[in-house]
């Protein structure tokens, strides 16, 4: 990068207003089902209630005959449009050849595997009409036996996919130095089973598609995308039989994403099915039941962890096997969590010999995939249950051990344990970790607040703990920008990121405007859609800033430069010697052109961001507690989380996500519970069931958001930050709780922390 | 008796008239037949809070809420809640504090927080807290909304004397 | 989750919405607040092909008191109760309870009549009606009869109702100034349906014994009921701490609680005698 082109951050660090809460505050947000196009028709999913079974007809007859229904289509008439077979939806990330015959069919057709499972798609001409109609489809399902969960999955007495043979699709391994050495010599070494209990993001908005057909044009364009527009369009146009280019993705507003919201679902292919064959519009509108049921399902994982210290509390060794309960199918972004749960359960910290499996198993529930977090929330949860449970054993400081284990800066990068299958390596990539623990421990006023462990006030007993985490970020492998500047002076910023609610337009926008030195009022900011640009990635694993924001600053670049190369024969120069100033004016020698002079037919460039290393943001977190014996209530009184980010864009947004992601954290740490009984029938398809964090639950959340150590991989410096918050919670919750409850010896090793729960445990313990 | 009923009321201001099914909620009949979409659906069962208008001064779930019981009433929506391009005092509170990320949740926590605040404009923080409890935010943690409100209290008479 | 289709009258007088009810053979439903019914609706728990909307039928929305008691018209809403200035000492024990009920909005137009005719075992209006002998008045086609509220209720979600009946009137006895009495519910949220509660009032002769000892659960319950066991301990008692203690757990040992996703019948059972514990604890401070 030449010095003139020097990224000088004005708006970047400042806490800058966000640009779409303009329309967001006066109920001009447009979301998928704000949308109401000409002609159009409304789509209801039937679904299984029968977890596993032999689809034996499926009668459409009466639903034919229903007011206002234009048409049902079952698996079987979707086989018939499909060359024979119902569409199966491939893995997005990490696939591998021998994942490929788990993943789920668009529709069921010959069996069916969870609650939920698409059966049939009526389309009639509103949606009361259409579930009207749902009523009268005749099912015949010949029950199976059903795998409820990891342990049945694991006896593959009862398949789920006879044909495999199996229903473990597979097992991860995650390893670095010897540990099977470190654990022969270890002086110290403690075992310990941990679950986390299935739960997810249930983002306020529910899931919705609306399809439009140009049969003219052969066009298809769908509304209501997220996350990654572009591999859905790919995924789409494959099952469609189309060429990608003609098929669009738009992506409206989008009312929450947290890695489960955009993935590719049945829907995906239903709804643009059903309005190819029509003819018209369809739109389908998930809701709430439908979304418990059925979007991505997260966090199932039973552990096995054994840890090997040296005497003085130094970890030299972490080996265990991870159970993930996948569901009922491999969906896109399945692999996600079991990987993570295996490369990430060490943490933060620095260990040398490392050995963690983590399998996969099959159950008739609904499929998992990725949500905030995903494989960290819950490897965090085991692995600093374990530190405390070590550190009591040591007799060593809570607080202590966790400093000895840290890495630090000289070590940087440090490599974590490299996965199998495919192979993935990982390594930290800068950061001074003390730093974040002592300023944790500052801002919680642990001293103070040491004296308080385990003493019983007004019949609480009060606990604290603190732990220590990193985020993942920065996904590859790249991200592309396109700006577009008009002669007024206006300036087009194009970028394949997408806005989930995050606050991406905002923050993108004041790097646009930093990266070409103009106000940002004078950038208009696109993003998402599969019509802006040839290529885009999306936005998951906390990749939009670091990529989307570097490419940004790359277009940016090449703006300058074609603007540069445009002034210089008028300028009479090498385009080298052309000084781009504020405002996008060219000069040399006393003479500058503007924009408008320059570009009179407008101008344009694109820029990428390619990328493999990921970024770590880094931090800690600690919580105080009291805990009522009787009744088993976890209050939490307060909880401090500090995190290193990098590079703050937006101090607002940054803090925004911080607090978001912790009270999200503590709804899965405490209430959050996506239940199915034992014969695989699911319980919580409620919003009075499944219990989300209000705002009378958590009104005590401090966050502190640091950027005292850049990424080296990035020109922004940033890391990945929306997910950090999260990561740490159930782990830092349960120590605190542990905490409190010592003197009755209790140790909670499952989540979630409910009431009833807690005050199991403290009849056990008594 | 009719499965289909004519029902008018007064929307923001402006008499509206609508023919629609009974099963029809008020929810419904604003976004799909009035085309008012500001209104958001987060459940339909009534706990998300995110459908709250304000019917008569009182702030409603329209999801739990036939459209045809709002004959004759007085309906506001977040798109009353302003008249013009500039947002409101309780609407710039939220952008200052950042009280909003999808903003899915926004239009109710703004008619909730609006009919508190008329009704009572000495409302602490724990009166807040309490009444925002009907509504469910995934985003923001909620921390910065009661502020946001706290903070509006000035702009719907909140005398200062008051202790906070 | 749209609502299944239905036709809808919205009568004028009392009489036309009995009428209507009966002439509905049983699929004619009534609507007041809505607040519990929608969701019904919405999940197609119900299917009713007539809804009778309550809204135009005048006088059922006072709150009248007297030397006789309290008595709430059946469209009485949540928020009536919690504004009521005069309940403060007219009957304390109701505004405690009622304060606990749902949220904002639903508080603003939830109803009385509504909650009793829908019979949640965990809700508190149906809690204290039970708690405070309260008689229920029900107004049908052969003109009204009034129901002790212990025999109102007859299961979750289930009552002595007719189809063709809507409960008019809800008269809890009068409250005298020197009642001891607390409320006291755990659920998981704020706003919640409890997965326990217990009401308690009783009246203290001039040694400081109790008399006239009422205890109330709801949520550890198939339908809202009196403890008689613990009534007993207490009565001719002074309210100490061992006599609240056996009084918690001889209702420990007399409900019986149904267990669910979200708490064990055992957790229930449990926290029934933690509340009672602190209700009397409290009521006799």
């Amino acid at each position: 990068m030449s010095a003139p082109d020097a990224f000088v951050a004005k708006t970047v660090g400042t806490p800058v207003e966000r640009i779409e809460d303009l329309r967001l505050l006066r109920g001009q947000g447009q979301y998928v089902d704000d949308l109401h196009p000409e002609g159009l028709l409304h789509a209801a999913i039937l679904r299984s209630a029968v977890p596993h079974g032999v689809i034996r007809s499926i009668d459409v007859t009466a639903a034919l005959t229903m007011p206002g229904v234009r048409a049902v289509y079952t698996g079987a008439d979707i086989a018939r449009d499909s060359g024979g077979a119902v569409p199966v939806v491939s893995l997005r990330l990490a696939p591998l050849p021998e994942l490929e015959p788990f993943g789920q069919p668009v529709i069921a057709h010959a069996k069916v595997r969870y609650v939920g499972e698409a059966l049939a798609v009526v389309v009639a001409d509103s949606a009361g009409l259409a579930e009207d109609a749902l009523e009268v489809i005749e099912v015949d399902i010949e029950s199976l036996d059903v795998v409820p969960d990891r342990h049945a999955s694991a006896a593959n007495k009862v398949l789920l996919f006879e044909n495999l043979g199996r229903n473990v699709p597979i097992t991860y391994t995650a390893a670095k130095g010897d540990a099977a050495a470190a654990f022969a010599r270890a002086p110290y070494v403690r075992k310990e089973s941990f679950r986390v209990q299935r739960h997810s993001a249930v983002c306020m908005e529910p899931r919705g598609v609306l399809a439009v057909w140009d049969g003219a044009a052969t066009k298809m364009t769908v509304s209501g995308a997220a996350k990654v527009p572009f591999a859905t369009r790919k995924i789409l146009a494959r099952h469609m039989d189309l060429p990608e280019e003609c098929v669009d993705l738009i992506e409206s507003d989008v009312g929450g994403g947290f890695g489960v919201r955009g993935e590719f679902y049945s829907e995906d292919f239903l709804i643009p099915f059903a309005a190819r064959k029509l003819n018209r519009p369809v739109k389908w509108i998930e809701d709430r039941r439908e979304n418990l049921l059925c979007s991505n399902h997260s966090r199932e994982i039973d552990m096995d962890l054994e840890i090997a210290c040296e005497k003085d509390g130094t970890i030299i060794g972490l080996r265990g096997q991870a159970w993930v309960d996948a569901g009922a199918y491999m969906r896109t972004s399945a692999a996600v969590p079991p990987r993570n749960v295996a490369q990430f359960v060490s943490g933060p910290y620095k260990i040398a010999n490392i050995e963690v499996k983590s399998s996969v198993m099959l159950t008739n529930k609904n499929p998992i995939g990725t949500y905030r977090g995903p494989g960290r929330f819950e490897g965090d949860f085991f692995r600093e249950r374990l530190i405390d449970m070590a550190a009591g054993d040591l007799g060593i400081d809570r607080v202590e051990m966790r400093r000895r284990n840290l890495p630090a800066e000289k070590d940087m990068p440090y490599p974590l344990a490299t996965l199998n299958q495919p192979e993935k390596k990982e390594e930290l990539d800068s950061g001074d970790y003390q730093i974040t623990l002592d300023r944790c421990l500052a801002e919680f006023k642990w001293q103070e607040k040491a004296a308080l462990q385990g003493k019983l006030v007004d019949g609480r007993y009060h606990g604290i703990a603190i732990g220590c985490f990193i985020e993942g970020g920065a996904a590859g492998p790249r991200e592309n920008a396109r700006m577009v500047a008009d002669p007024d002076g206006q300036i087009s910023v194009f970028v394949g990121s997408t806005s989930i609610g995050q606050g991406l337009e905002t923050v993108s926008v004041q790097i646009a405007a930093d990266a070409l030195g103009v106000p940002m009022d004078r950038i208009h900011f696109f993003h998402g859609s599969t019509t802006y640009l040839k290529e885009g990635f999306g936005s998951y694993h906390s990749r939009s800033v670091v990529m989307g924001g570097s490419a940004i600053i790359d277009a940016a670049r090449n703006l300058k430069a074609a603007l540069r190369t445009a002034a210089a024969t008028r300028l009479g120069c090498a385009a080298a010697e052309v000084v781009i100033g504020e405002g996008l004016t060219a000069s040399h020698g006393g003479r500058s052109l503007t924009l408008a002079e320059l570009a009179s037919a407008g101008i344009d460039a694109e820029g990428t961001f390619a990328n493999h290393h990921h970024t770590y943001a880094y931090g800690a977190a600690a919580a105080h507690v009291a805990v009522d014996p009787r009744t088993g209530r976890v209050q939490v009184l307060e909880y401090v989380t500090v995190e290193d980010v990098g590079r703050i864009i937006n101090p607002l947004t940054t803090h925004g996500q911080a607090i978001g992601a912790v009270v999200q954290g503590l709804g899965g740490t405490l209430l959050e519970h996506l239940q199915y009984d034992e014969n695989g029938q699911f319980l919580t398809g409620s919003l009075a069931d499944y219990l989300l964090p209000t705002s009378t639950d958590f009104p005590n959340i401090k966050a502190f958001v640091l950027e005292n150590s850049p990424s080296p991989n990035n020109p922004l410096g940033a890391k990945g930050a929306g997910e950090g918050g999260i990561v740490p919670v159930g782990g830092v919750v349960a120590n605190a709780v542990a905490n409190a409850l010592s003197t009755l010896g209790v140790e909670p090793r499952e989540l979630p922390l409910s009431p009833p729960k807690i005050w199991a445990l403290v009849q056990t313990a008594r | 008796m009719s499965a289909t009923l004519p029902t008018r009321f007064e929307l923001n201001g402006r008499p509206v008239e609508v023919t629609v099914p009974a099963r029809t909620t008020l929810a419904d009949c604003l976004r799909h037949h009035l085309m008012q979409t500001g209104t958001h659906v987060g459940c339909e069962h009534g706990v998300c809070g995110a459908c709250t208008v304000i019917v008569d001064g009182a702030a409603v779930r329209s999801c739990l809420m036939l459209a045809v019981q709002a004959d004759g009433a007085k309906v506001t929506t977040v798109e009353g809640l302003s008249n013009d391009e500039s947002l409101t005092p309780l609407q710039a509170e939220f952008r200052k504090h950042h009280a909003l990320q999808c903003g899915f949740c926004t239009p109710g926590m703004l008619t909730t927080a609006h009919a508190l605040l008329t009704e009572e404009p000495d409302a602490d923080r724990e009166r807040i807290r309490e009444v925002l409890s009907g509504n469910v935010c995934r985003c923001t943690g909620y921390i910065a909304i009661v502020e946001a409100v706290y903070a509006a209290r000035g702009a719907y008479g909140h005398n200062p004397k008051v202790a906070a | 989750m749209k609502l299944p289709p239905f036709e809808y009258a919205a009568p004028a007088t009392l009489a036309e919405a009995i009428a209507l009810l009966a002439a509905g053979d049983g699929n004619a439903k009534a609507l007041s607040g809505g607040q519990s019914f929608l969701p019904v609706l919405a999940f197609r728990l119900a299917s009713p092909s007539l809804i009778v909307d309550l809204r135009k039928v005048p006088g059922l929305g006072r709150i009248d008191i007297d030397a006789n008691g309290v008595r709430l018209g059946a469209k009485v809403r949540w928020r009536d109760i919690g504004d009521d200035e005069r309940l403060r000492t007219a009957h304390p024990l109701l505004q405690a309870a009622i304060a606990h009920v749902a949220h904002y909005q639903i508080r603003n137009r939830g109803t009385v009549g509504g909650s009793l005719a829908h019979a949640d075992p965990a809700a508190e209006m149906p809690g204290i009606a039970v708690a405070c002998d309260a008689q229920l008045v029900l107004a049908g086609p052969k003109g009204t009869r009034t129901v002790p509220a212990a025999e109102f209720f007859t299961g979750a979600l289930s009552t002595v109702l007719a189809s063709d009946e809507l409960i008019t009137e809800v008269h809890l006895p009068a409250w005298p100034a020197t009642r001891r009495w607390a409320f006291e519910e755990f659920a998981l949220r704020r706003g919640d349906f409890a997965l326990a509660g217990v009401a308690v009032h009783y009246d203290p002769d001039a040694e400081g014994r109790v008399t006239n000892a009422h205890i109330g659960v709801i949520g550890a319950c198939t339908r809202p009921h009196r403890i008689a066991a613990a009534e007993a301990v207490l009565n001719g008692k002074r309210p100490d701490a061992a006599q609240i203690l056996a009084a918690a757990s001889a209702a420990a040992e007399a409900v019986d609680p149904p267990g669910d996703l979200h708490a064990s019948a055992d957790y229930r059972r449990a926290l029934v005698a933690t509340l009672l514990e602190r209700a009397l604890t409290r009521a006799a401070q």
